[in-house]
Formats: C-alpha cells, structure tokens, sequence
C-alpha cells in the first residue's frame, strides 16, 4: 500500500527528536484521526539550521513529517513556507489517497512553527 | 530474518491439509450436482448429507435445522432480515448490542430504515452485555434479539446461556452470531436456547466463503435467495460442494481438538499479556481478564498509533491488527473499542492479536522480544510520551 520511500522513511525517520529553546515551535492535531505533530526549528538568518520532529500517528503521517523535515533543512523560511503537503507526498513517490490528510498535517505543524518564528522577530 | 509469524487468525485462518484433502475430490472427480438424479448426483448428496451431519454434531442440533451459506455474513444477514420480515405482523422490535460484527450492526440500520426499531444495548468496560438489559429492554412487540457468542475484536465471552433463558421466558426469538466461538467454546443449542446461530468456516482452519446458519425447528423466517429448492427451499443455488464439504471436516476436527487446543491457546496467550503488560509501562487489556476467546490479546498502548505499530511489526514479520482510526479506511477507531469507553486516542494504540493452533512458543517468545522495542522507539517519536508521562486518561 505504501511506496518504498515512505516505508524507507518510517523505518528511518530524519530528524526525529526536539530541539532545546528552539526558535520556533508547532504543534497541530488532526481532526481527521486524532493524530499530533510538533515540529521545533533552529532559525538564523531566517535559513533553518535545523529541525526536528515528533509525531503521533500512522505511517504516512510518520513518513510524511521525516520527509518535511528533510525538504526545509537549510532553507530559508520563505521558501519552506511554500512547501505544500503535495510537493511532500510527491517526493515520497505518492500516499494512498485515504491518506493524503496525513500529510496535511506536516504542512501545518511547519507553517504554525515557521509563524512562531515569525511573531517572536517583530 | 525472513521469519513469519501470523497473529492474525480472528480475520482468517489457513485451511487445514487434512480438511483440504477431503475437498479435492469434489472439484475433479465427485463433481456432481447434488440435486441431480444419476450417480454422480447420488455421490455428491450423500457427501453434502454427510457435511451436514457433521455441522449438526458440532452444534448438537439435528441436520434439518443446518443450512449452508456464503459464510458468517450472509447467515447474520439472513437470520436477522430473514426473522424480521417474517414475524413483522407479531412486532417490529429488534435487540441487539453495540459490539456486533458489521453483518449484525448494519443488517439491523437497514431494517431501521426499513420501519423496525433496533435497540444497541451498551456493554461494560470489558465488553460484556448485561443479561438484565436484555431482558429490560424487550416489549410486547419485540421479535428477536442477536447477541453474539464472542467479540470478534476483543474477545469477551457473552452469557449467552443466560440471554437464551430470558428469550425463551419472554417468547422471543434468539440469534447468536458464533463466528468466532466455533472451536473455543463448547455449544449445545438446546443447552443455550438458540433459535438462530451463525458460523463461517474460514474462522476455523476451513475453507473462505463457506458458512452455515442454524435455524431451530418451527422457527419462522423466510428464504434469504429466492430460486431453486436448495436447503430445504430456503437457500436457493447450486451448492459450494466443496467448501461444504471443508466446513464439515473443519468443524469436526475444531470441536474434537477443542479442549487440547484451549489449553495451548490459553497457555500462550495469558503469557504474552503477562508479558508485554509487565515490560511496556502504560499498557492496557482490552477485553475480558477472564472471560475472553482462549487466542485474543488485545493490547491498547497509549501515545501510540495502531497503524504504525502494524507496520512495524510486519517488517519484523509479524502479522497483526488494530482497531486504530488510521486502519480503519473510514478514519474512526473501532466501534467495539469506543463501546467499552475507550477514548479516540487509547483506542488509536490498540493491537490486537490472535493466537491460533499454528502458533508455537517460540514464536510468542519472539513477539515478547520484539513488540516493546517497536513500542519504544514509536513512543520516543511520539509528542505525547514526553509530555504527559502521567498517562492519558481512559474516559
Ligand atoms: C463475529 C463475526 N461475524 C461475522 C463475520 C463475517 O464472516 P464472513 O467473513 O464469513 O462473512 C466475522 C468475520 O470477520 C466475524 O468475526
Ligand atoms: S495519521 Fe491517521 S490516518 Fe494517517
């Protein structure tokens, strides 16, 4: 059911944990299944140093948040805020579509933290 | 690795070699139409009598109350849809439970649309229904209660014994789905007071799309395929002779290794809860302690999710299932998890694991090593795990 890459990335999540006073934080549920992502970033220079994950859910939304991750690392923020859950379930080669709201869940968790950068700067 | 262990045998089991050998003949050689007048007619009713015969010994019913079907959900169709258009002048009321099988669930929201009124009764925190909202909830114009022998989910044994008493006290008809209890539990239908008992070979080391309903004598239903004057006029087509003829085998062997095979089960199965429950902190048993089919464990793990859980265990070969939301297709958990109150996010990390005659303690070693790794490393990639080591509440 599931393509080789995003079993690649649920066997081997990138960027799993949470960064210490990290720059930005995010945290969403879906409403769909009742799943939860948090994502923290490591912002300078408004390029991404580094991010990290955690997820509650199932394979594709585990999938999913490692391959976002992966996508915005060394990234300037205005560029990741332009990555949509399409561009991420493209890169991992398709979801079922049943689970397509899954990675809806990434985009959001990556948006709200970018966002919280954002709201610290001004 | 490459090793494969299947802890699945609630959805289906293998066919037996021993059941499969006594069906070959019915496809190549003995392939006759039972109904038909020459010999290979003869030949293929008397092993269609014969099958028959066998289901009945199984049930201690007599072979005219056994009529053979496509499996446990067309009999759960028919026995419900069947009793209800049938005795719809005598009322229009049906009892039934909130953890049936989809056969039973959906078959009595059709007859709702239909214009019968369905009662779901609730059940406790193990799953079990109370014998005495059954018999609260019958009136006047209630024609039949189904309540099924074993969940099929998380285990639990019904009284069903008890609820067979009060149907006969009160003159109404009784159906038991038994799809799961056929080689576990011991049935008399006389003993339980059944009207109706639903089964399905698959479930129990026989062939898939063969099952069976009994129908008591001088119950009142009606055929469920109206055509030619198969069982007895009440099931028309051409038989599935040689799964018929596999159930046969399948539930003569399943009730004379009953009791050997229990204790195996039992053996095994009450060690890996004792186990998983005594290494992974935050562990719950679904189901009954006690009253529970002798294969079913049934885990709920909190801050994880079911569907990731499956997966990793299948990359360790290990086949298993969930009633988590993210499995189910539809995005809600399992109704049978919500029905013992469960919340969403407790019922997202449930596993569930049944046991069958294959299984060796070797294999159930293996789980016991493997399975609180995989639970470890989800929980460390969980949000919640770190955030709320209290444990999540269970309302
Ligand atoms: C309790 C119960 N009833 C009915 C069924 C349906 O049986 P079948 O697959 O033979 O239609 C099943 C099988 O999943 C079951 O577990
Ligand atoms: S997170 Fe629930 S289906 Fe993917």
């Amino acid at each position: 059911m599931y393509s080789e890459q995003v079993m690649d990335h649920f066997t081997n999540p990138r960027n799993v944990g949470e960064i210490d006073n990290p720059d930005g934080v995010g945290q969403v549920g879906n409403a769909k299944c009742g799943d939860i992502m948090k994502v923290t970033l490591k912002i300078k220079d408004d390029i991404i140093e580094d991010v990290k994950f955690k997820t509650f859910g199932c394979g594709a939304a585990i999938a999913t948040s490692s391959m976002s991750t992966e996508l915005i690392k060394g990234k300037n923020i205005h560029e990741a805020l332009k990555i949509t859950n399409k561009a991420v379930a493209e890169a991992l080669g398709g979801l079922p579509p049943v689970k397509m709201h899954c990675s809806v869940l990434a985009e959001e968790a990556v948006k709200m933290a970018i966002e919280d950068y954002l709201s610290k700067q001004k | 690795m490459e090793q494969r262990i299947y802890l699945d045998h609630a959805a289906t089991t293998y066919t037996k070699p021993e059941v499969l050998e006594e069906m070959l003949p019915y496809f190549t050689k003995a392939y006759g139409n039972p109904s038909s007048v020459h010999s290979f007619g003869r030949e293929a009713r008397r092993a269609l009598d014969k099958a028959r015969k066998r289901t009945a010994e199984a049930l201690k019913a007599d072979p005219v109350e056994i009529y053979f079907t496509s499996g446990g959900s067309e009999a759960d169709n028919w026995a419900i849809k069947g009793v209800a258009l049938a005795n719809k002048n005598k009322g229009d009321h049906i009892i039934t439970t909130s953890i049936e099988h989809p056969a039973v669930l959906d078959t009595c929201r059709y007859l709702e649309k239909e214009g019968f009124k369905v009662t779901y009764l609730p059940v406790d925190q193990y799953g079990m229904v109370s014998v005495k909202d059954v018999e609260k909830a019958i009136t006047d114009k209630t024609i039949l209660i189904s309540v099924m022998m074993a969940n099929n989910e998380i285990g639990t044994i019904q009284p069903i014994k008890e609820i067979g008493q009060i149907a006969k006290e009160h003159k109404v008809y009784f159906h038991t789905d038994a799809v799961q209890a056929i080689g576990s539990i011991p049935i008399d239908v006389n003993d339980l007071n059944v009207d109706l008992l639903s089964l399905s070979a698959h479930k129990f080391y026989g062939p898939n799309g063969v099952g069976a309903l009994y129908i008591r004598k001088g119950v009142k239903i009606g055929p469920y395929i109206h055509g030619g004057a198969q069982e007895r006029n009440k099931r028309a087509g051409t038989e599935n002779l040689a799964g018929i003829i596999g159930l046969g085998k399948a539930i003569e062997l399943a009730v004379e290794n009953m009791e050997k095979n229990n204790k195996k089960l039992i053996g095994m199965r009450d060690r890996l809860i004792k186990e998983i429950m005594s290494k992974v902190e935050y562990t719950r048993l679904n189901g009954h302690p006690e009253k529970r089919l002798p294969g079913n464990v049934n885990l709920s793990f909190e801050f994880i999710e079911g569907e990731a859980l499956l997966l990793s265990l299948d990359l360790k070969g290990i086949a298993g299932s969930s009633g988590s939301a993210c499995t189910s297709g539809s995005l809600d958990p399992s109704h049978v998890l919500l029905a013992i109150g469960l919340s969403h996010e407790i019922a997202h990390g449930s596993l569930r694991l049944t046991l069958g005659d294959d299984n060796t303690d070797q294999e159930i070693d293996y789980v016991i090593e493997v399975l609180p790794e995989i639970v470890n490393r989800l929980r460390e990639m969980s949000p919640l795990f770190a955030q709320d080591k209290g444990g999540l509440e269970y309302v």
